[in-house]
C-alpha cells in the first residue's frame, strides 16, 4: 500500500485511486476518479445529474463493486473488506428509502436493531436520534404521511443509528424546501464540527456545497475535472470585481480613481467604476471606507463573486445547470444493481 | 441459530407482520375471494356428488380444500410484492448497508406469509364448517389443516420471494397469479383424479403437485386420519418451500451486489 493511502486508513478518511465502473449498455458511469478526504472534513461532490455522484457512493459504500482501481474507506478495502466498511459508515442515500407502514420509531428500532443494537440502547438512542432531527413528535405516525423534509431527517437519523464515523449523504436536499435543507445543512456541519464525523456529501445544488463543505470535488462525465476548497476555485477563474456608482455623476471619475487604488479601474456602464480585488472579497470593507473617506456618496455598491457554476463553466465549458441526460441513463441502471 | 442472527429474523419478522396487518387491503381479498369461490362452486358442482365414486355427499366439504390453496396463492403475491417494493424503492439497500444476513432477510419475510397462513386457515376452516362442510379427523384435524395451510402458505410464499428477487418488479410478482392459478385449474380442484376421464386432463393432473396438497386437505376433511395423504401433501409442501428458498436465496446473491 502507498503512502497516499494514508487518509483511508485506520481512521475516518475515504481514498480512492483510479476508481472505474463500468457499465454493459453505457458508458464509464464512473471513469478513474481519485480522492481524498480526511477525516472530520465535509467533502462535497458536486456535478450534474448523471454525472458519476451515486455511482461512486454506491462503489464507496460497498453497494457496487468497482471495475477498477481501489478504494480504502475507514482503513477498510471497499472490496475486500465489506462488512468492516459497513460498519464504519452511515448512508443516507438518494430518495429516502423508507418504509410508508412503519412509524418513525419502528424505523429507529429495526435499523438500530439489524446493527446488533442492545434492546435498551435501541431505545435510548432511537429517541434521542429522532429528537435531533426533530421528529419527537411525529415518531409514532406512520412515515407514508411525512413530508419530504421529515422523511430526510429520518433518513439521516437511520444513517446515525450506529454512530458512524463516516457519512455519505446522496443529494440529501434535493426536492427540499429551503427551511428543511437549512435544516439539514446545520445537523451535517455540527456532526462534523462536534463530532468529528467525516461527510462525503452529493449534490447538485451548488449553493450547498458552498455553505457546507471544506472541500469540492467537481465531477463531470464520470471524471472529476477541478478539486479544492470552494474559495480557491473560484479564485482560480477570477477575483470577485465591486461596481460602484456614485449618486451624484460628477463623483464618477473621483470614484474611479479610489477604485483604481486596488487594481486596474474600469468604467462601469459609464455611471461608475469596477475593479478586480486583487486581495479577494475581504478588501470589500476597506473599499467602501477609501470612498467614504474621499467624500463619494454611493448610489450603488456590488460584489460580483465568481460561483462554483462558473468553475464548472471553466472547466467543462458548460453551465451546471445543463445536465447531460444522456448520461443520466447509465446512472439509472446502476441504482437498479445492473450487472456488468 | 444464533443471537444476533436470531435478534435481526425477529425484527424483520415483526416488520413483515405489520406491514401484512396494516394492509387490509392485501390480506381482505385473500379471505374473501376464495370464500366466494366455495360459494359459487359448492352451489353449482353440487350434483358432482351424485357421481359414482365421488367422496363425500358435501361437495362443499370437498371444495373447501380448493379454498386452502387458493388463499395460499395470495401468499405468492404478498410476499413478493412486499420485496419487490423494497427493491424499487431502495429498501433493500438500506438493509443492506446493516451487518443484515440474507438468510436472516427471507425467514424474517416469510413471517407475513406464516401470520396470513394461520388467520387464512382459521377463517377458511371456520367459514367452512358453518357452511355446511365436514370434518372427518375432529379437533385435531382443524389444527392439522391449519398447520397444511401454513406449511402451503409459506412455500409458496418463497415463490414469490424468488420472482421478487429476480426480476425486480411487483409488476412481474402480480403476472405469477394467473400463472398459478393455470395450475390450481389443471389439477384435481373440481373432481377426484379418479373421476377426471379426460386422458390428457388427468394426466396433467396426476403429475401436478397441486393435486396432491388437495388430496392431503381433503383427506383430513373427508376421510379423518390418512397419514400417507398427509405425509405426501406436508412432502410437498416442505419440497417446494425448499426449491423455493434454494432459488430465493440465489437470485438474493445476485441482488445484493454489496461486497
Amino acid at each position: 500500500m502507498t503512502n497516499e493511502m494514508a487518509a483511508g486508513e485506520g481512521g475516518a478518511g475515504i481514498e480512492a485511486i483510479g476508481l472505474v465502473r463500468e457499465f454493459k449498455k453505457g458508458p464509464r458511469a464512473v471513469d478513474g476518479i481519485d480522492l481524498r478526504v480526511e477525516p472530520g472534513e465535509i467533502y462535497g461532490f458536486l456535478g450534474p445529474n448523471g454525472a458519476g455522484k451515486s455511482t461512486t457512493v454506491l462503489m464507496l459504500t460497498t453497494l457496487l463493486p468497482p471495475t477498477a482501481g481501489i478504494a480504502r474507506v475507514a482503513g477498510h478495502d471497499v472490496v475486500g473488506e465489506g462488512p468492516e466498511v459497513r460498519s464504519a459508515i452511515g448512508a443516507a442515500l438518494q430518495e429516502a428509502a423508507l418504509d410508508p407502514l412503519l412509524t418513525g420509531r419502528e424505523h429507529m428500532r429495526l435499523q438500530t436493531a439489524l446493527h446488533g443494537i442492545g434492546r435498551e440502547e435501541r431505545e435510548r438512542r432511537g429517541g434521542e436520534l429522532l429528537e435531533r432531527v426533530g421528529l419527537s413528535q411525529a415518531a409514532d405516525r406512520k412515515v407514508g404521511g411525512y413530508s419530504g423534509g421529515m422523511k430526510r431527517r429520518l433518513d439521516l437519523a437511520l444513517a446515525l443509528a450506529h454512530e458512524p464515523r463516516i457519512l455519505f449523504l446522496d443529494e440529501p436536499t434535493t426536492g427540499l424546501d429551503i427551511q428543511s435543507r437549512t435544516a439539514l445543512w446545520e445537523e451535517v456541519a455540527r456532526l462534523a464540527a462536534e463530532e468529528g464525523v467525516t461527510v462525503f456529501l452529493t449534490t447538485q445544488y451548488l449553493e450547498e456545497a458552498d455553505a457546507l463543505a471544506d472541500r469540492v470535488g467537481i465531477i463531470d462525465h464520470g471524471k472529476i475535472v477541478a478539486e479544492g476548497t470552494p474559495a480557491a476555485l473560484k479564485a482560480e477563474i477570477g477575483r470577485p470585481t465591486v461596481v460602484a456608482i456614485p449618486r451624484d455623476p460628477a463623483q464618477r471619475q473621483l470614484t474611479i480613481d479610489v477604485l483604481g487604488r486596488f487594481g486596474e479601474c474600469a468604467e462601469s456602464d459609464h455611471k461608475g467604476g469596477a475593479v478586480q480585488l486583487a486581495g479577494g472579497e475581504s478588501e470589500l470593507a476597506e473599499v467602501v471606507r477609501a470612498l467614504d473617506a474621499e467624500g463619494v456618496a454611493i448610489e450603488s455598491l456590488n460584489l460580483h463573486a465568481p460561483s462554483l457554476d462558473d468553475v464548472f463553466l471553466a472547466k467543462t465549458g458548460r453551465s451546471l445547470e445543463g445536465a447531460d441526460e444522456a448520461e443520466a441513463e447509465a446512472e439509472e441502471a446502476v441504482a437498479e444493481g445492473a450487472p456488468a | 441459530m444464533n443471537e444476533g442472527l436470531r435478534s435481526q429474523v425477529g425484527q424483520l419478522a415483526h416488520r413483515s407482520v405489520i406491514r401484512t396487518l396494516r394492509q387490509p387491503a392485501q390480506f381482505v381479498p385473500a379471505l374473501i375471494f376464495p370464500l366466494f369461490l366455495l360459494a359459487v362452486n359448492s352451489g353449482g358442482l353440487k350434483d358432482a356428488t351424485n357421481l359414482p365414486g365421488f367422496p363425500t355427499d358435501s361437495y362443499v366439504t370437498f371444495a373447501l380444500a380448493v379454498t386452502f390453496m387458493q388463499g395460499a396463492l395470495f401468499s405468492v403475491m404478498n410476499s413478493g410484492t412486499d420485496l419487490a417494493r423494497d427493491i424499487e424503492t431502495g429498501f433493500l439497500n438500506r438493509l443492506a448497508l446493516t451487518p443484515l444476513r440474507g438468510a436472516a432477510l427471507l425467514t424474517g419475510l416469510l413471517a407475513g406469509s406464516i401470520v396470513l397462513g394461520v388467520v387464512q386457515g382459521f377463517v377458511y376452516l371456520v367459514v367452512g364448517l358453518a357452511g355446511g362442510a365436514e370434518l372427518a379427523a375432529g379437533l385435531g384435524g382443524a389444527v392439522v389443516i391449519v398447520a397444511l395451510s401454513v406449511a402451503v402458505t409459506t412455500a409458496f410464499g418463497t415463490i414469490g420471494m424468488f420472482a421478487a428477487l429476480r426480476t425486480g418488479s411487483g409488476e412481474a410478482v402480480q403476472g405469477l397469479f394467473p400463472v398459478f392459478f393455470v395450475f390450481l385449474f389443471l389439477s384435481s380442484s373440481s373432481l377426484p383424479l379418479e373421476l377426471l376421464k379426460t386422458e390428457w386432463f388427468h394426466a396433467v393432473a396426476s403429475v401436478n403437485p397441486v393435486s396432491y396438497l388437495l388430496q392431503a386437505f381433503r383427506s383430513v376433511l373427508i376421510e379423518g386420519w390418512n397419514l400417507g395423504e398427509l405425509a405426501l401433501g406436508f412432502g410437498i409442501a416442505f419440497a417446494l418451500f425448499a426449491i423455493g428458498m434454494t432459488a430465493a436465496s440465489s437470485a438474493l446473491k445476485t441482488r445484493l451486489v454489496r461486497t
